[in-house]
């Protein structure tokens, strides 16, 4: 079994409303140091050994996990003994 | 790209640069002639813009121009952001629809979402408060995960932007045919409500006044938008194009709230939304129609990103904008008034009288062209037009009735077709209530909303049956405008006037131009007839995908007065004992009917004919009738023929019936698409008063309460007998069922 | 009776609640923008629906730092009427004056209809004017309606007889125990996901929403009579 976790977030120069409207919020609670705030999304997958699993997840990021026109992704990929 | 690396004018000509901006070599040296010298990257990148289609409709242009476009109620037709219509006691509605084709293929969230959002500003730019969205929308069938997963991100999409925003999404319509399987359609439609003093224009007017910018800070989001938006989508789309913007809802309605307060103030001069080209549209436009002149300086800008060159800034089409124009000396007013709502407003330009567009970037001018050459010089072209030869093959095939061996069999299946079922899937995830003036909900012919304090409403609607233009355009475009005035007086309303989005191929085809002149022919004739002038509208062309065009679709969104909130009528019977009448002949009509796609799988022949005379008596009668109180419900027949009408009439109503018997060839009086016929029901005690007011109506049957629909023959035996609920449950559960299916 | 209607940045169904205040019930009612701190001179503070600070990270999480809640705490503690509608409620939760949380709808979409409810408890000063069991016919529109709590909280509610609302029929959110509304212990909060402002009017279809504006008045009423 393997744990793929898998960080999506909006490519640069793609507006992100909700990142904007946090900082707004963080500013207005006297964060000011704040500078930006970018949100993205954290996802989990459990996967069943495979041979290229390398490329599987990218094929999953690109057809489905993201929208390559506006996000990019990262993976970390973990291998979880069962016992 | 930073500034230095752009390239310079010997290379942009010699290597003819300009034509991956979408200019050609004959555009590139009118540019030249215009200004008696090559123009810099960001110039070209100027004209490539206010020079394409979606900006300077250069190839419609010839059509546009025959479609009426005056009558007693316009106040303000095609030209500026939404055409107005005055309703009577000092109030006007304000509409427009518009397409987001291009940008909902690639990102259908984002696309449906900014479309959605683009008109609300079109709306409120004219000083109008938005008070409902319609949408008009085209798929490819649902047996495709690919078009399901359009369909359903576009959907929420516009509810995104316009539950958030707060306006409601009262109507629309969707069509599913294989020609949008690559090319989806989205046109969304914004309606408003202003009092004449209040209504706006985007003019810079006033030597010396200050150029101001409001609402959400530039990125280098939805560069080359328009260009984009004129050409056709082939399979590299998907990785090859960096534009999607992304909308955000709430930064739009603080904008619309900030500028509806901004046109209460005599500061204001004028004001347009950054729409398609974004700074550069808007401010040439501005100045164009003013006959003055602006100058920028692009420094004062509010960018979002690092480092964005006069180019980037220019061509942004990064939403949630808009330019105004504000008296020299009360800029602190407005900078105020935006700060209340969180927003910033910020002095970017000035109004001068030498009719020149000049952008200055760092101390320096990187722009210097004349107003009227990006906006009024733009070319125009007459492209050729040839019948294409399946016109004239459709138009010699014989009348070819189906067959159909079980009636009732064929009806459940009628039903079940997405483009008749049920669309209450869609409707549900739309805040339609907000606001609470809702009065007729999305699902009957046109959805109503009453004018708070007064007695008067809103009747709006969306139609366009593009199977009828593919056969006939000329035909198909005098029912769409037909059917929509149709749905408006089924409602109660006195038809106003139409926005048309008119959403076709690529132009160059003689084929396809031929598409566009038939139609736009049928729609200015039926506009003409049925008093209902063009007030504004939208071209989208070049929907193809790999060459192939979609069915010219000339969408339709009509809006319709009501005089007295008593006179809105639905489409539901609503009692036990009340008659049923048909009004209007039937004719054995199939080319582009829902029953030819299910026995043939595809559409021919002709499309049904339609006599405008005899459509514009009969929507006059039925509406006197209405008004007079005689008519319970008022539906007209479309897609499915009689027999879909009459079923509809009974979806949602609690354990009624209806008996009726209908005459001649079988087949046709159930399922045929003649035109300009109705199916009304009327209380038997206005039964004189009904019939005095229409004549032809013929006296069909009666509703019951045994919660059965039954159809017989001139002899008495049933063609159709089934139970309604099993008819509902079917007709709602279409949709759902097909989109959870495993394709 | 003077009513408060609180807008947020992105509230947007504040005129809704102003016209069933207006027209419906007949009484005084002003907007109040977020950034007021002062609350003292209204009888019943609303919060109206919508998408403030556009919904975003989560419903109503922005909103619950806006100035205007700490006016808001204090009318909680002084035991006037506090209505939150949706996003109103959604506040109420994140900024803990009602127990529990919001989740979206577990069909994922936003839903926009007229609901049949139940009022559970009509001994409020917000359903006086219901029968007790009676069938009410009221709108729902949100993507996030599925009200959760865990085992101890809905048990204090139900024991406080703080439910005051259940979905009849179809749970159209997946919310805990078809939870509609639920007020808070003292009885002068009530958060609730359906729209009665939007029910005030035979002309757009039902006005089983106008007697909980009635409730409230008559409660303040006889509040009045006595105290004055």
């Amino acid at each position: 079994m393997y744990k793929v976790k898998v960080f999506v977030t909006l490519k640069n120069g793609v507006l992100d409303p909700q990142g904007k409207a946090v900082k707004g919020a963080l500013h207005s609670m006297e964060y000011t140091a704040v500078h930006d705030v970018r949100i993205g999304k954290y996802m989990e997958l459990e996967i069943e050994q495979l041979d290229n699993i390398e490329k599987t997840v990218e094929e999953m990021c690109h057809r489905l996990l993201t929208n390559p026109v506006m996000e990019d992704y990262r993976y970390e990929v973990e291998e979880v003994i069962t016992p | 790209m930073s500034l230095l690396l752009e390239p310079n004018t010997t290379k942009i000509k010699e290597e003819k640069l300009y034509r991956e901006m979408g200019l050609s070599d004959e555009e590139f040296s009118k540019i030249e002639e215009l200004l008696g010298r090559v123009p810099n990257y960001t110039e070209t990148g100027l004209f490539s813009v206010m020079w394409s289609e979606h900006c300077s409709y250069k190839t419609s242009k010839p059509i546009l121009k025959k479609f009426p476009t005056k009558g007693d109620r316009v106040l303000q037709g095609p030209g500026e952001g939404a055409g107005i219509v005055d309703i009577n006691d000092g109030q006007a509605v304000v509409f427009k629809i518009e397409s987001h084709n291009h940008p909902s293929a690639i990102e259908p969230y984002q696309g449906a979402a900014t479309g959605v959002g683009g008109i609300i500003r079109d709306v409120f730019s004219m000083g109008a408060r938005p008070i409902a969205l319609l949408n008009s929308l085209r798929f490819g069938k649902l047996d495709n995960p690919r078009v399901k997963y359009l369909f359903e991100e576009v959907v929420a999409g516009i509810a995104g932007y316009g539950n958030c925003i707060g306006i409601p999404t009262v109507g629309g319509e969707i069509q599913f045919d294989d020609c949008y399987k690559g090319n989806p359609l989205v046109n969304a439609m914004c309606v408003g409500l202003i009092n004449h003093e209040d209504i706006q224009k985007g003019q810079a007017k006033g030597i010396g006044n200050t150029v101001m910018y409001v609402g959400a800070s530039t990125g280098r989001d939805g560069i080359h938008g328009a260009t984009f938006a004129s050409d056709e989508l082939t399979d590299v789309s998907d990785e090859d194009r960096p534009a999607v913007q992304v909308g955000d809802p709430f930064m739009e309605k603080l904008l619309m709230e900030a500028c509806l307060e901004l046109i209460k103030s005599d500061a204001l001069v004028g004001i347009q939304d950054m729409g398609a080209a974004g700074l550069t549209s808007s401010a040439s436009e501005m100045a164009s129609k003013a006959g003055t002149g602006i100058e920028l300086n692009l420094d004062e800008v509010p960018q979002r990103e690092l480092n964005m060159t006069p180019y980037e800034m220019m061509l942004s089409e990064s939403q949630e904008r808009m330019l105004v124009v504000i008296k020299k000396g009360r800029e602190q007013e407005v900078v105020d008034l935006f700060k209340n709502y969180d927003l910033e407003a910020k002095s970017v330009g000035v109004v001068t009288d030498n009719q020149r567009f000049r952008l200055f970037h760092k101390g320096e001018v990187v722009a210097d062209v004349p107003v009227d050459a990006l906006a009024e010089d733009a070319p125009v072209y007459y492209m050729p037009s040839k019948e294409p030869a399946y016109f004239k093959e459709m138009q010699e095939l014989e009348i070819a009735i189906p067959q159909v061996s079980n009636y009732n069999e064929m009806l459940l299946k009628l039903l079940t077709q997405p483009t008749i079922a049920s669309k209450e899937w869609v409707y549900n995830q739309y805040d339609y209530m907000i606001r609470t003036n809702t009065v007729v909900a999305p699902g009957s012919d046109a959805a109503v909303l009453r004018i708070r304090g007064t007695n008067k409403a809103l009747a709006m609607t969306t139609d366009c049956n593009s199977r009828y233009l593919y056969l006939d355009p000329e035909t198909g475009g005098k029912i769409a405008v037909a059917e929509a005035a149709r749905n408006i007086v089924c409602s109660g309303g006195e038809p106003l006037a139409i926005t048309d989005g008119i959403n076709f191929g690529n132009p160059e085809k003689p084929e396809i131009f031929w598409q566009l002149e038939k139609a736009t022919d049928g729609m200015s004739e039926a506009c003409e007839r049925l008093q209902t002038p063009v007030i504004g509208g939208n071209v989208s062309l070049y929907n193809e995908t790999n060459g192939k065009a979609i069915y010219p679709t000339p969408i339709v969104g009509m809006v319709g007065l009501v005089h007295d909130v008593e006179h809105i009528t639905t489409q539901s019977f609503k009692d036990v004992g009340d008659l049923i009448y048909v009004i209007g002949e039937t004719k054995p009509e199939f080319g582009g009917s829902e029953l030819q796609q299910i026995v043939d799988g595809d559409y021919s022949g002709k499309a049904p004919t339609i006599d405008l005379q005899v459509e514009a008596k009969r929507q006059k009668q039925l509406l006197e009738a209405i008004q007079a109180n005689a008519v319970a419900s008022a539906h007209d027949l479309s897609e499915g023929g009689f027999a879909v009408a009459l079923a509809e009439c009974l979806m949602g109503t609690s354990s009624l019936g209806a008996y009726v018997q209908v005459t001649g060839e079988e087949v046709s009086a159930l399922f045929s698409e003649t035109q300009s016929r109705f199916v009304v029901s009327v209380s038997p005690n206005k039964k004189e008063a009904f019939e005095q007011k229409v004549k032809e109506a013929i006296c069909i049957g009666h509703v019951t309460n045994n919660g059965l629909i039954t159809i017989i023959n001139e002899n008495g035996n049933p063609l159709v007998e089934m139970n309604v609920s099993e008819m509902n449950k079917a007709w709602k559960g279409a949709i759902p069922c097909l989109l959870k299916s495993e394709a | 009776m003077k009513f408060a209607v609180v807008v947020f940045p992105g509230s947007n169904c504040d005129i809704d609640m102003f016209h069933a205040v207006q027209d419906g019930l007949g009484e005084e009612v002003e907007y109040v923008s977020h950034t007021t701190t002062d609350l003292t001179g209204y009888d019943a503070i609303l919060l109206p629906g919508g998408f403030s600070y556009g919904d975003y990270l989560r419903t109503g999480a922005i909103a619950q730092f806006s100035p205007i809640m700490a006016a808001v705490k204090e009318a909680v503690e002084q035991g006037k009427p506090i209505l939150g509608v949706c996003n109103g409620f959604q506040i109420l939760l994140e900024s803990g004056i009602l127990p529990g949380a919001m989740k979206r709808n577990e069909h994922l979409k936003f839903l926009c209809q007229n609901v049949q409810l139940k009022v559970v408890n009509n001994e409020s000063m917000f359903t006086s004017r219901y029968e007790k069991e009676e069938i009410i016919t009221i709108p729902i529109a949100h993507g996030e309606g599925n009200y959760d709590c865990d085992q101890e909280t809905l048990d204090q509610l139900k024991k406080n007889n703080q439910i005051l609302f259940q979905y009849e029929g179809v749970n159209p959110n997946g919310s805990k125990e078809n939870i509609a509304g639920i007020m808070n212990k003292s009885g002068n909060v009530l958060g609730m996901m359906p729209h009665p402002e939007r029910a005030v009017d035979s002309l757009l279809g039902c006005a089983d929403g106008l007697r909980l504006f009635q409730s409230i008045l008559t409660y303040w009423r006889e509040k009045h009579v006595i105290t004055s």
